[in-house]
């Protein structure tokens, strides 16, 4: 058999047309838009990101979140992004963003030593 | 008729009563989880299948107070499992356009949405009943078929006032499904619940969600029933062959 | 930073095991190798519903029908989470949704096996959910971040669906004299394509390298197969069932269960689509593609039709 052997557990079945790998047919009239999900799991709690689907409108979004993120009592509140509103930094700009933060140990309790006589500090 | 009669008489009423509320609820499961696996759209799929889940919980509780009151007073040995997957077409009590097939999304959501605020205004009043184990099913049952009512409604004003297809389509769907919504208002002798009362509420729900589609409500025309009484239409008794097709063909095996 | 660099960093990172997040820098190889192993996870998980949906309607009891329900829902999720990593790489759902329909892209072939009884609802969560998991667990290390995170959380919902399978069968197997048929029948059937859902072995594989030194994947076929072996072995005796392979036994020297020679020609045949059900299964996902095409088209027409008119109110 002259075929090329690859790792074949669900991603690595090889595809002759390179398919999945970046080209674009498929029309987007009947595509609904993508909305990132944040969930507050409970009272008291932040909301934080539970990952993303597709819907027509935010409503929609909202009842999908509902369905698809919170089926096994994950959440008590939900808010829904479209992710074309969401901007995101730069990894290019990692380090001139972050890095200057991580000389400033001043800037953390226990940069200080104090005797332990010292009480409620 | 003497006391005791009466008693009796009115514990049947309460489990046909009970049994007309699950056959109705599994029935409608059963069809809507055809949809499994087969949605417009991977989150709807999962939609409409939470709703069949909330469906078969509802009609297991139902199931599950029949088969109590079987085996307290009349001696019979009963499961929600045999409740479900033993009786015959003419013995199931559900309302018939659960029965019908799922057709398009269109029909379904709409058959959703007839039934669903139908079954909100009747758990309504149920959770006022007398007896103390359907009225605890109805509160708890009312805050998912509320939400029921919200996504079916949305859905229905989405595809009347969406584009001219979904239009057409939605129109088809009031054609098909509106004989069968004046069943929910015709009472059977054992419901206990006034169902005749609930129509106007019913009708104006109904309306200004149509008004909101753009679809117009039928004028009157002739309502089918029979379901509730054990006369459906030709389509429940494939449902139950499939249905039950594994309790029948083995006889008393567990699960 | 000449490409050379960025490779560099790029594997620096990955041996660190820093994650790799969608804007970061990586190799175009890295990222298609990816994106094509995310969205047939994804399709794995899609076409996966088709052969349990196939028992939902005909359930034994309320019960194991509410149970079955949930359980293909979950995997509908389990595709939705991986689609929507998939497209952090660049690559919308719908167009990796026409890739499947068009028979383009793969998805597991295990799913190209029919479900013929009840009792294969229990066989497939016990072995391909079982093998499945193997996989899914080492993922959750996987060097992709949206993978990976996808991954936790598809495994903290999975965890059920194995039990129940082997719950389904634990019950048959204590059951009727033809529910103990129907148990064995269906493990014989369910064991050998379980064994080739981990590819090929890893002496024939000659991508694997690659994929090991990106840590998309930290675990060989072989490897993998030998751990979902001994798990089943030892498992099985709780059934009071055999499996179909008369070579199976414990080896002292190695520590594992020496097992049979796979079907090879089996296994490549029903990659290339001859098997049970392909035709079958892209079949049923075009239908109900295109017949979701109008929702999706109102949905859109009706939401953008919304959006004017708030426009204009506000205006």
């Amino acid at each position: 058999m002259n075929i090329q052997i690859r790792k074949c557990y669900y991603g690595d079945i090889p595809e002759e047309n390179n398919s999945g790998a970046g080209t674009q047919s498929a029309s987007n009239e009947s595509l609904w838009p993508l909305w990132e999900v944040f969930i507050r799991s409970k009272q008291g709690l932040d909301h934080k990101h539970a990952g993303s689907l597709h819907a027509a409108d935010a409503q929609m979004a909202m009842e999908n979140a509902r369905d698809v993120y919170t089926r096994r009592q994950e959440g008590v509140s939900l808010w829904v992004v479209e992710s074309k509103n969401i901007h995101a930094s730069n990894p290019d700009e990692a380090e001139m963003f972050f890095e200057p933060s991580s000389d400033k140990a001043y800037r953390h309790p226990t940069f200080y030593d104090l005797p332990d006589e010292v009480k409620h500090m | 008729m003497n006391q005791h009669q009466q008693i009796n008489e009115s514990i049947k009423c309460l489990i046909d009563q009970t049994l007309h509320l699950a056959d109705t609820c599994l029935i409608l499961g059963q069809r809507n989880s055809e949809w499994c696996a087969h949605g417009p759209i991977l989150e709807q799929d999962i939609a409409i299948t939470n709703i069949t889940l909330d469906l078969i919980g509802q009609a297991r509780n139902f199931y599950q107070y029949a088969a109590k009151l079987l085996v307290e007073y009349e001696q019979k040995q009963a499961t929600e499992d045999t409740l479900a997957y033993l009786r015959t077409e003419r013995e199931f009590k559900n309302l018939l356009i659960c029965e019908l097939p799922n057709g398009d999304w269109a029909n379904t959501i709409l058959r959703q949405f007839f039934f669903s605020t139908f079954q909100v205004l009747l758990f309504e009043e149920m959770s006022h009943s007398k007896d103390a184990q359907l009225s605890a099913i109805a509160i708890k049952s009312i805050k998912e078929t509320n939400y029921h009512v919200k996504w079916s409604s949305e859905w229905v004003i989405r595809l009347g006032d969406g584009t001219a297809e979904s239009k057409e389509r939605m129109i088809n769907a009031v054609d098909n499904l509106w004989m069968y919504t004046g069943e929910f208002f015709i009472p059977a002798k054992y419901e206990t619940i006034d169902v005749v009362l609930l129509k106007e509420k019913w009708l104006q729900k109904v309306k200004e969600v149509f008004d909101e589609a753009t679809l117009i409500i039928p004028d009157k025309g002739f309502m089918q029933s029979g379901g509730k009484l054990g006369a459906h239409t030709e389509h429940l008794g494939f449902i139950l062959s499939e249905l039950q097709y594994l309790q029948r063909v083995h006889p008393g095996a567990e699960w | 930073m000449s490409l050379h660099d960025l490779e560099k960093t790029f594997q620096d990172k990955i041996d660190k095991e820093i994650k790799i997040e969608p804007k970061d820098w990586m190799p175009e190889a890295y990222r298609k190798t990816n994106l094509r192993q995310i969205s047939q996870h994804a399709h794995s998980e899609i076409v996966g519903m088709l052969p349990e949906g196939n028992w939902i309607t005909r359930a034994p009891s309320l019960k194991r029908k509410a149970i079955l329900i949930a359980k293909v829902q979950d995997e509908a999720g389990h595709g939705l989470y991986l689609y929507s990593a998939a497209e952090t790489l660049g690559t919308s759902r719908e167009q990796m949704v026409e890739d499947l329909n068009s028979g383009k892209a793969k998805y597991s072939s295990i799913f190209n096996y029919p479900t013929l009884t009840w009792a294969d609802m229990g066989a497939v969560g016990w072995l391909v959910d079982g093998a499945a998991i193997l996989n899914q667990v080492m993922l959750c290390r996987t060097s992709y971040g949206p993978y990976a995170r996808a991954m936790v959380r598809i495994c903290k919902e999975e965890s059920f669906h194995q039990r129940q399978g082997f719950e389904t069968l634990l019950v048959l197997s204590k059951g009727t004299k033809e529910q103990k048929a129907m148990c064995q029948d269906a493990i014989n059937r369910w064991w050998w394509p379980s064994l080739m859902m981990f590819g090929p072995k890893d002496s024939e594989s000659t991508n694997s390298d690659q994929s090991i030194k990106w840590k998309i994947k930290r675990k060989t076929n072989d490897e993998l197969r030998q751990q979902f072996v001994d798990m089943i072995t030892e498992q099985i005796k709780l059934l009071g069932m055999t499996l179909p392979d008369e070579s199976i036994r414990w080896n002292k020297q190695r520590n594992h269960y020496d097992f049979g020679e796979i079907n090879w020609d089996e296994f490549w045949s029903v990659v290339k689509g001859n098997g049970p059900c392909n035709k079958q299964r892209l079949e049923a996902k075009n239908k109900d593609h295109q017949e979701g095409l109008w929702v999706r088209k109102a949905a859109l027409a009706y939401a953008e039709k919304k959006r004017l008119r708030v426009t204009v109110k506000v205006a």
